[in-house]
């Protein structure tokens, strides 16, 4: 995204444009954008459609997206990169986020969240070297009373231990 | 729409109640565990048993009691109400045998119990009672009557009147209050204004506004709509964070609904005033719940707070006079204004007027959501409704007001839960977190937490707490590991001195707060931990005697 010079720049979206109108999910993008009548203050709305449609925001799509609203890449890049809920790798095949928020932690999110690391030995944030697991952090998913909460593949599991969890992962492998 | 085709939906809705109704929560806590399949197999139960012209099965926001869900509960027509916890979709044809005095071994739960009896319910009256996806539900429970007595019968200061008559102060955290709020926006010049509802609820181990919009969205509507004419604004936003998926759905259903029978949008109630709500969806940052980070958010950019004044009240979205409030605060307008100021000023302290929901975490019996008339004391919260610590442990502090807040020992159980009181105690009423910690937990390792909480949060806009945040964390580990000395610990408290003072907003302001309240309170649990300095004691040049704390 740091485009050095002007020409650079330009070939970057030339080539992101190029590699959009290849592809039917930036045309569903842009149906998006146009509901929105390409306002600006959309943006966000429109990156949660992009990172819905493609798993994660990746250069092009970015660069795509800061053209159709008119939006310097600075912009764009600097929403994407300020929220946590938007991925600009991507993904495993499936998430497991540990609810690390009060609640979960004083119950034991900690412990499974140390069993969840040790087996697949990867760090939160990280996905497994196949591409199968991602294992990422939640501060409070407000299902605190049925602390410590995992979300599995974006379905909630209540309380939960360091056994439950790893059984879930087992299914996976 | 007018006021009979309200009624008259709201009397069509009783007249097609049945003797018997099933209801099954369908909140986030309890579908986490199936409460959609419990459901369609109750409906599936009742109809095969030739029960649907007695039974209904109905689905509802949460009920409260959610570390026992999933919950059913029953209504009889004798007026008995039955509850079952932990219920399981196999279940469901035992529960509908024991309507007709069947055996059913599903644990039942006691509605009589302090968790439920102790309780004042006004923002929550519906959770759990009537259908979130259904706006007639909504009307039959006397839902946007006051919306209607306000466009017809009242001048916009006198429902500002009204609103700091009952003495209600904003539910986000800091309790400004809501009347003087709506007087400021109201008298702001200028033709635009907005109505924004803060529903970002980031403190973590809170949930009180995630229920209310998943149980009763329309109560959160009206209070906006209220809120729209009394200041002169014709636009809202509601501000969801994403984790709240479930609160987004119904959200839309329910500004649908609204729509399709007038109750939003052009001419409603056929007056002149016209109300349109847009829903804005977070994308994971702490940050955004403050409010000018909010509306930063809301127009596309990166959610960063910005110095006040001006406040929102003057310049706001796009620069124009903008009334934020926090969910909870609005779904205390339209019973307000229903039952008026003096009722609701009836319950409470001289101070802290009405009730507040609280999310009740942690090291508790029972775990859920509770709504208490202010001042009633924290012991009776944690002990009596809370049921103290499981396992037989004894409780050591109760946090409240999340990563702003701080712990409040058990030797203060006797306090009253009011705005002044709390921060009295060096914590904060904040938004209603409540997490109860027992005698096996590690003061330095909750604050050390809380630190990493605000550390990953910072929005990195003003040095102090970016910089801040990351050093007073360092030192919190550095304690935690043994690794420390007095002197770091004298230089921690000059850090939390200094975050506490310069930063720009709230985040910053508040972050030192988990370790001044621990430090106030445990101050042993951090010396207990400290390795002997080989220099002596701290004195001789530095630190500084002067900055050191007093
Ligand atoms: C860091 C930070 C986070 C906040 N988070 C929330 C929040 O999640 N929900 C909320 O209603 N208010 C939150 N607030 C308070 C809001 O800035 C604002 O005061 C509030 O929405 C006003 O509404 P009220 O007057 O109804 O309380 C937060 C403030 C700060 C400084
Ligand atoms: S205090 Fe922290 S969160 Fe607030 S503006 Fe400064 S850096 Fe950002
Ligand atoms: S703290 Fe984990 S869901 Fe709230
Ligand atoms: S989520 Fe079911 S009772 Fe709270």
């Amino acid at each position: 995204m740091q485009a050095t010079n002007i020409s650079t720049g330009q070939n970057r979206l030339r080539r992101a444009l190029d590699h959009a109108s290849g592809d039917k999910r930036f045309k569903i993008l842009e149906v998006h954008m146009k509901k929105h009548q390409f306002r600006q203050d959309a943006l966000i709305e429109v990156l949660h459609k992009a990172q819905e449609l493609f798993g994660y925001l990746e250069d092009d799509l970015l660069l795509f997206v800061a053209h159709k609203l008119k939006l310097p890449p600075s912009r764009v890049y600097g929403v994407a990169t300020f929220y946590h809920f938007f991925n600009l790798k991507p993904q495993g095949e499936h998430t497991c986020v540990v609810c690390l928020g009060t609640a979960c932690y004083v119950k034991g999110a900690d412990k499974v969240m140390n069993a969840l690391q040790d087996r697949l030995k990867i760090r939160p944030g990280e996905t497994t070297p196949d591409g199968k697991v991602s294992l990422l952090t939640a501060r409070c998913i407000g299902a605190c009373g049925i602390a410590p909460a995992v979300t599995y593949d974006g379905h909630v599991a209540p309380k939960q231990t360091a056994e439950a969890a790893l059984e879930k992962i087992n299914q996976w492998k | 729409m007018q006021l009979d085709d309200l009624n008259a939906i709201a009397e069509k809705e009783k007249a097609a109640a049945k003797k018997v109704c099933l209801r099954t929560c369908m909140s986030a806590g309890c579908m986490s565990s199936q409460a959609d399949v419990i459901n369609k197999n109750l409906d599936a139960e009742v109809k095969a048993r030739g029960l649907e012209g007695e039974v209904e099965v109905r689905r509802v926001g949460c009920m409260g009691f959610c570390g026992q869900g999933p919950l059913v509960g029953v209504d009889h027509d004798d007026g008995r109400h039955e509850l079952f916890e932990f219920v399981k979709p196999e279940d469901a044809p035992a529960i509908v045998n024991s309507l007709k005095g069947g055996p059913c071994d599903v644990q039942r739960g006691d509605p009589q119990h302090p968790f439920f009896a102790k309780q004042v319910k006004i923002v929550r009256a519906n959770g759990g009672i009537i259908d979130p996806e259904s706006i007639e539900d909504y009307i039959a429970a006397g839902g946007y009557q006051a919306l209607h007595q306000v466009l017809t019968e009242m001048k916009p200061a006198e429902v500002i009147e009204e609103i700091t008559k009952s003495g209600l102060r904003g539910r986000g955290g800091a309790g400004y209050p809501t009347g003087l709020k709506w007087g400021t926006v109201a008298k702001s010049p200028g033709g635009k204004k907005y109505v924004v509802c803060n529903g970002d609820e980031g403190d973590p181990g809170a949930f009180m506004d995630r229920s209310v919009l998943e149980s009763d969205p329309h109560l959160v509507l009206e209070g906006m709509a209220i809120a729209a004419y009394a200041v002169g604004a014709d636009q809202g936003f509601l501000y969801v964070r994403a984790e709240y998926p479930l609160a987004i759905s119904r959200l839309q259903i329910a500004i649908k609904q609204a729509k399709q029978l007038g109750l939003l949008g052009g001419g409603i109630f056929e007056t002149p005033f016209i109300f349109n709500v847009d829903i804005r969806i977070g994308a994971g940052a702490f940050v955004c719940g403050e409010e000018t980070a909010l509306m930063a958010s809301v127009e596309g950019k990166r959610g960063t707070p910005r110095p006040r004044p001006p406040f929102p009240a003057e310049s706001g979205l796009w620069g124009c006079p903008t009334l934020i409030n926090n969910v909870e605060t609005f779904a205390n307008i339209a019973p307000i204004i229903g039952r008026g100021a003096d009722w609701y000023a009836s319950f409470g302290t001289e101070k802290s007027k009405g009730t507040k929901v609280f999310a009740l975490t942690g090291k508790i019996t029972n775990n859920g959501l509770i709504e208490v008339p202010m001042g009633i004391p924290l012991r009776q919260i944690v002990e009596e409704m809370g049921g103290g610590a499981p396992d037989g442990r004894k409780i050591k502090s109760v946090q409240t007001g999340g990563p702003s807040g701080g712990c409040i020992p058990a030797d203060f159980l006797d306090t009253p839960v009011d705005y002044e009181s709390l921060t009295k105690l060096g914590s904060i009423m904040g938004s209603g977190g409540m997490v109860v910690m027992d005698d096996t937990t590690n003061m330095v390792e909750i604050a050390r937490f809380y630190m990493e909480f605000c550390m990953d949060e910072s929005c990195g806009k003003c040095i102090p707490c970016r910089a801040g945040t990351v050093q007073m964390h360092h030192l919190l580990e550095k304690i935690a590991q043994r690794k420390a000395t007095l002197r770091d610990l004298i230089k921690l408290e000059e850090l939390c001195d200094m975050v506490k003072n310069t930063s720009l907003c709230g985040l910053g302001q508040t972050a030192p707060n988990p370790v001044l309240s621990t430090l106030k309170f445990f101050r042993k649990e951090y010396e207990d931990l400290l390795q002997p300095d080989q220099f002596g004691p701290p004195g001789n040049g530095q630190p500084n005697p002067q900055s050191a704390p007093k």
